[in-house]
């Protein structure tokens, strides 16, 4: 244990590492540490405000699902409603248009029945008229009896 | 292994080297042990080389393993600074950073088998008997500039924080106190030599701690190379221990020194 200059040299050198360390090394790895402790403080936070977002876009996708369902059974509904009037309005126009049919033919059976009448009125006074012709086995004047004739077949 | 400036090696004024303790100690207080300044700045610089790598790229983006660790060494530091040091000062944990590494570093080289770097330095010399000191914190000389760098800072910061005046009466008027004027000088002298002890008992037992358990270390691994091939399973166990004994002096001595520097810095 011999006590010499060593002493001066080791607390020069102690001395100035611990300079350096005070100027080059503590401020900048103290600086960096805080820093790092910041950006991941502002990363977890960042993280949790994600986590939030997408919990709420989730919401409000559920919200829009749901929104969209009701809307398309609404769609739904008022089709079938409007195909059940579609159908009675075609049913209502099918009845009158049969019914409008059944008019006209029934108006043309009373016509035809109207000229088949006339015509066998005619027969009929024709008949008539030969019947008596035979009956009376002369030739009946037609000129002369014209007006009795008319007179029959209108009556007939 | 040392050199020297003046001495009673030589007649004349010049540098030159001694080749055994005996001769440097001879050379009186000028010579210089080269072993232990060269390894002590070598380790030094190390420190310094380490950190500041990692400090200049620092990023807050993810550190690489190496800059982790020194990181981790970093903040534990800190930790202790902030936990045992309240006082606003911005040399105190650096230097507790720079204390706890470079003993550390120092102590370290303990671990190196005891004859391979004394060897080689004899191969380089050509002188097969030179002596030749590995660990730093084996010579006095360097536990001592740390332990007397940290009592000079204690006295700084005392006087800082107190005054010449606060710090004067802190040796003088405790522990034992009186109320009355002539009581207090009366007692000035048992305070100062109880006082005075305790702040002198400071820097010594720094420095005789770490050198006294360094030193005896270190003899012990001698001890253990000497026992043939029964050195081997001895060293290995005697190395576990010291990486532990390595790593607590480290840690006391900068423990020590944050906790005085502290107590220097409080008012009572």
């Amino acid at each position: 244990m011999n006590f010499n200059a060593t002493f001066l040299g080791q607390t020069i050198a102690f001395i100035f590492f611990v300079w350096f360390c005070m100027k080059f090394i503590w401020p900048l790895l103290l600086g960096m540490l805080e820093a790092r402790e910041k950006r991941i403080a502002d990363g977890l936070a960042a993280g949790e405000r994600g986590e939030k977002k997408l919990e709420e876009a989730e919401q409000y996708l559920l919200d829009l699902v749901h929104e969209g369902k009701q809307k398309a059974s609404e769609i739904i509904t008022q089709a079938q409603k409007r195909g059940d009037e579609i159908i009675d309005e075609a049913k209502e126009t099918a009845r009158t248009e049969g019914k409008r049919i059944l008019e006209g033919a029934r108006g043309e059976i009373e016509q035809e029945k109207e000229t088949a009448r006339q015509d066998l009125r005619q027969q009929v006074a024709q008949l008539a008229l030969l019947g008596a012709e035979q009956i009376l086995m002369r030739e009946v004047d037609r000129n002369a009896h014209n007006e009795v004739l008319n007179k029959i077949s209108a009556d007939l | 292994m040392g050199s020297c400036l003046q001495g009673t090696v030589l007649d004349q004024a010049m540098w030159t080297l001694a080749h055994s303790a005996a001769e440097a100690k001879a050379m009186g207080f000028w010579a210089w042990h080269v072993d232990t300044l060269g390894w002590s700045i070598v380790l030094g610089i190390i420190f310094c080389f380490c950190f500041y790598r990692i400090a200049k790229d620092a990023t807050t983006a993810t550190p690489g393993k190496w800059a982790n660790f020194l990181e981790w060494v970093f903040e534990l530091v800190d930790k202790c600074v902030k936990e045992s040091f309240h006082a606003k000062s911005n040399v105190v944990a650096p230097l507790a950073l720079t204390v706890f590494c470079w003993v550390f570093l120092m102590n370290l080289m303990d671990l190196v088998p005891v004859d391979w770097l004394p060897k080689a330095a004899a191969l380089i010399s050509g002188d097969p008997h030179i002596f030749f000191k590995v660990v730093p914190t084996t010579d006095p000389n360097a536990t001592f500039a740390l332990s007397i760098s940290v009592f000079v800072l204690i006295i700084f910061y005392s006087i800082k924080s107190k005054g010449i005046g606060g710090f004067i009466g802190e040796l003088t008027l405790h522990p034992f106190e009186s109320k009355n004027i002539i009581g207090k000088i009366l007692l000035v002298l048992p305070n100062l030599l109880l006082e005075g002890v305790a702040l002198l008992a400071k820097p010594i037992s720094l420095a005789l701690r770490l050198f006294g358990n360094l030193y005896a270390g270190e003899l012990i691994f001698i001890l253990i190379a000497m026992l043939g091939y029964w050195q081997l399973p001895a060293h290995f166990i005697w190395a576990v221990f010291h990486i532990l004994i390595i790593i607590l002096q480290a840690f006391i001595f900068m423990m020590l020194t944050i906790v005085y520097l502290s107590m220097a810095t409080e008012h009572h």
